[in-house]
């Protein structure tokens, strides 16, 4: 049938956008967790900005949750191959 | 390479699909924005939100956009560098 190509060349470009929507929205949610988890551990009482010493504290959270995530994930690959 | 246009049926879908995922990013965005100002802001819930706690709720609101935009700012900086330093490393 003529269409076949043209039909599989929208469908393609249907599956990349999906594809590329889905992992800006896995982003997007991690940023929603490190804000929430970030802003309990640095934010104390609101005020009219974030001060240097909060700035920092949010940025080093972000860095560090990351840093744990990545070591633990390294760890639990030992664990399950029976390293201690 | 110049990008083409996306095919004439798909637009609309495109379009759907972002406002679609954009209205849930902000549903998400309110209600944990919510949650985090009222445990900051509310201590005594009385029978009206008084001037200081609608004040407190105002700033803290704002805050959490600044620190959703510092925390954005912070997790794109730690790709790139992650990224510099894979290829760095590959290049040894």
């Amino acid at each position: 049938m003529d269409d076949h190509e043209n039909v599989s060349g929208k469908d393609k470009e249907m599956e990349e956008f999906m594809q590329l929507e889905r992992q800006k929205a896995e982003v997007t949610a991690l940023l929603h967790e490190f804000n929430e988890i970030c802003w309990e551990k640095c934010i104390g009482k609101p005020s009219s900005k974030l001060d240097q010493a909060t700035q920092v504290c949010l940025s080093n959270c972000v860095d560090r949750f990351i840093d744990t995530s990545v070591l633990i994930a390294k760890r639990f690959v030992e664990v399950i191959n029976g390293r201690q | 390479m110049a990008a083409t246009a996306p095919a004439a049926e798909n637009v609309e879908l495109m379009s759907q699909v972002k406002q679609q995922i954009a209205l849930a990013n902000a549903q998400e965005m309110l209600s944990k924005m919510t949650e985090k100002c009222f445990k900051k802001c509310i201590h005594k819930p009385g029978k009206t939100l008084d001037a200081s706690e609608q004040r407190c709720i105002s700033q803290c609101m704002d805050r959490f956009m600044d620190s959703w935009n510092l925390v954005s700012r912070t997790y794109g900086n730690r790709l790139q560098r992650d990224h510099y330093k894979g290829a760095a490393d590959m290049a040894d």
